[in-house]
């Protein structure tokens, strides 16, 4: 069963499993564009099963291809159709456990986070990285508050909400915070 | 019918224009040219200071030329920023003068969203993803909730300071780009070097010193080609995820660097093969234009919106995501 197409790779339901197959991009050169299909591939498995040890759910890998990965189907909905403040708070204590265990997921949206069972689960983890420096953790969250910004209205409260969850699973969480109003101010017009 | 004056002069280009809701009726432009290196702040604003009496004068010539009384125009429209702060200093106190002596309302215009709107009125489309690609910005836009939405943007420098800042290192004049694009044309493999998305944004000081690091090894026009390749690549993979993230179904290129024949093909098979439609503006409409600035201050003016003389300081690093969208009715929210 076909479930969902986006921008880089094609998810369906087979066998009770998801199948997730990074799709070739043709406006890519061939070698850059295996290169970051296989590269993603491998990186999303392993991140995904390092995270749910530092107490993020994720859901559970089953198999590995070089473009493909088979995992547990979660049955949930997006977050961005449900999100409240309280979800928020729980999403600050998610990405400061997964920042605590060193990871950076690199594609934090509201599209990216599945609520089930009043758990919400991360999931792809495609441009995740292991990088425990303030400014990677400070682009990660930047790239969240942006897509807060641009997609919910209340977008000041529901920061606020994340800022409290996610000083309460990381020691350096108002470090990491001040950065990302140093980071929005930085790379405009020099 | 509304006719507005407007003036652009964030950077390298200084170009006043007047225009109408149905076309532009007169443009002058006079441009910057190092003659060494890139562009010097300092000197930009000088040229900009010697050439705008002159530049508005021959507007308003050609302008009364074809006819018309500078009695008709409703307002005076200036780019108020991002830019280099003494350019746009230059341009505004040129606009309040002419707002001043014509007796008429002040408008200023952010940049970025001068790029978007003259793409919208020049090419069909309506409610696109932007690609902005110039020296100094590259971001990726929308339009939701009544603002100018960042959907991605670059962490460091934009891509065509980038492009410059290598060229100059590989020992090409400047701008850089288009000769870039030539060498690329005349590559014969492809160099790995770095790729870096993070999420929605993109950097490009990383890979601009990469590729001057892989002159050693191998030919400027591999090394030309590889960089475009990597550069553009990582910039069409955001667009497309913009576009999977909105749920929008246009691409609208704009901005100087617009001009590179393989960015251009790259959106567009990416557009093809998402079942998107892909627009460029002709040209004259893409590098920073007066007649971008003219028409965003008539969209501006026709829906209530001017500036007092006295709170018309210019800001060096305005965010397009800070300017209420006034001209353009919210769309049903869907999230």
């Amino acid at each position: 069963m076909y479930l969902q197409s986006g921008a880089e790779a094609v998810v369906s339901l087979k066998d009770g499993f998801i199948i997730k197959d990074r799709i070739p991009k043709r406006y890519r050169v061939a070698e850059l564009d295996e290169r970051i299909r296989k590269e993603r591939t491998r990186a999303e498995a392993r991140l995904m099963s390092d995270a749910r040890r530092c107490g993020v759910p994720t859901p559970i890998i089953h198999d590995i291809y070089d473009f493909t990965i088979e995992m547990e189907y979660i049955d949930g909905k997006p977050v961005k159709y449900v999100i409240d403040e309280r979800m928020c708070k729980l999403m600050g204590k998610l990405i400061g456990r997964l920042h605590s265990g060193g990871i950076i997921h690199g594609d934090l949206t509201t599209s990216n986070m599945l609520y089930s069972g009043d758990r919400i689960y991360l999931i792809d983890f495609g441009l995740a990285y292991v990088d425990g420096s303030v400014e990677s953790r400070g682009v990660d969250i930047h790239v969240l508050f942006q897509t807060l910004e641009s997609t919910h209205p209340d977008h000041e409260v529901l920061i606020k909400a994340f800022s409290r969850g996610y000083r309460i699973t990381l020691d350096m969480a108002d470090e990491v915070l001040d950065r990302v109003k140093e980071i929005e101010k930085r790379g405009r017009y020099a | 019918m509304t006719t507005v004056l407007g003036i652009e002069g964030t950077a390298w280009n200084l170009s006043a224009a007047i225009v109408d809701e149905d076309d532009v009726i007169a443009e002058v432009t006079e441009t910057y040219r190092p003659k060494t290196g890139g562009i010097h702040p300092r000197e930009a604003a000088q040229h900009h200071a010697l050439y705008a009496s002159d530049v508005i004068e021959r507007l308003l010539r050609e302008y009364q030329d074809k006819g018309y009384s500078p009695q008709n125009i409703d307002a005076i429209a200036f780019s108020q920023g991002p830019g280099l702060g003494a350019c746009l200093r230059t341009v505004a106190t040129s606009a309040r003068a002419l707002a001043l002596l014509l007796d008429i309302p002040l408008v200023g215009v952010n940049h970025c969203i001068g790029h978007v709107e003259i793409g919208r009125w020049k090419t069909p489309a309506i409610d696109p993803v932007v690609l902005y690609v110039s020296g100094g910005n590259s971001q990726v836009l929308g339009h939701r909730a009544g603002k100018y939405r960042i959907f991605g943007e670059t962490l460091d420098i934009g891509i065509g300071n980038a492009l410059d800042k290598f060229a100059r290192g590989a020992g090409l004049t400047h701008p850089g780009g288009p000769k870039v694009e030539e060498y690329a044309r005349k590559a014969t493999s492809y160099v790995k070097m770095p790729y870096v998305v993070k999420g929605m944004d993109f950097s490009f000081s990383g890979l601009s010193t990469a590729a001057t690091d892989a002159l050693k090894d191998n030919s400027l026009e591999d090394v030309c080609y590889s960089f475009q390749e990597n550069a553009f690549a990582m910039l069409v993979e955001v667009t497309e995820r913009a576009l999977a993230h909105t749920g929008k179904s246009e691409v609208l290129l704009a901005g100087g660097v617009g001009a590179n024949m393989r960015l251009r093909e790259m959106l567009d098979v990416m557009c093809e093969d998402r079942g998107a439609s892909f627009y460029v503006p002709e040209k004259r409409f893409m590098g920073d234009n007066g007649a971008m600035i003219a028409y965003t201050g008539l969209l501006m003016f026709d829906s209530g919106t001017t500036l007092p003389i006295e709170s018309s300081h210019v800001d060096p690093s305005f965010r397009p995501d800070t300017v209420d969208v006034t001209w353009i009715a919210d769309e049903q929210e869907v999230l």
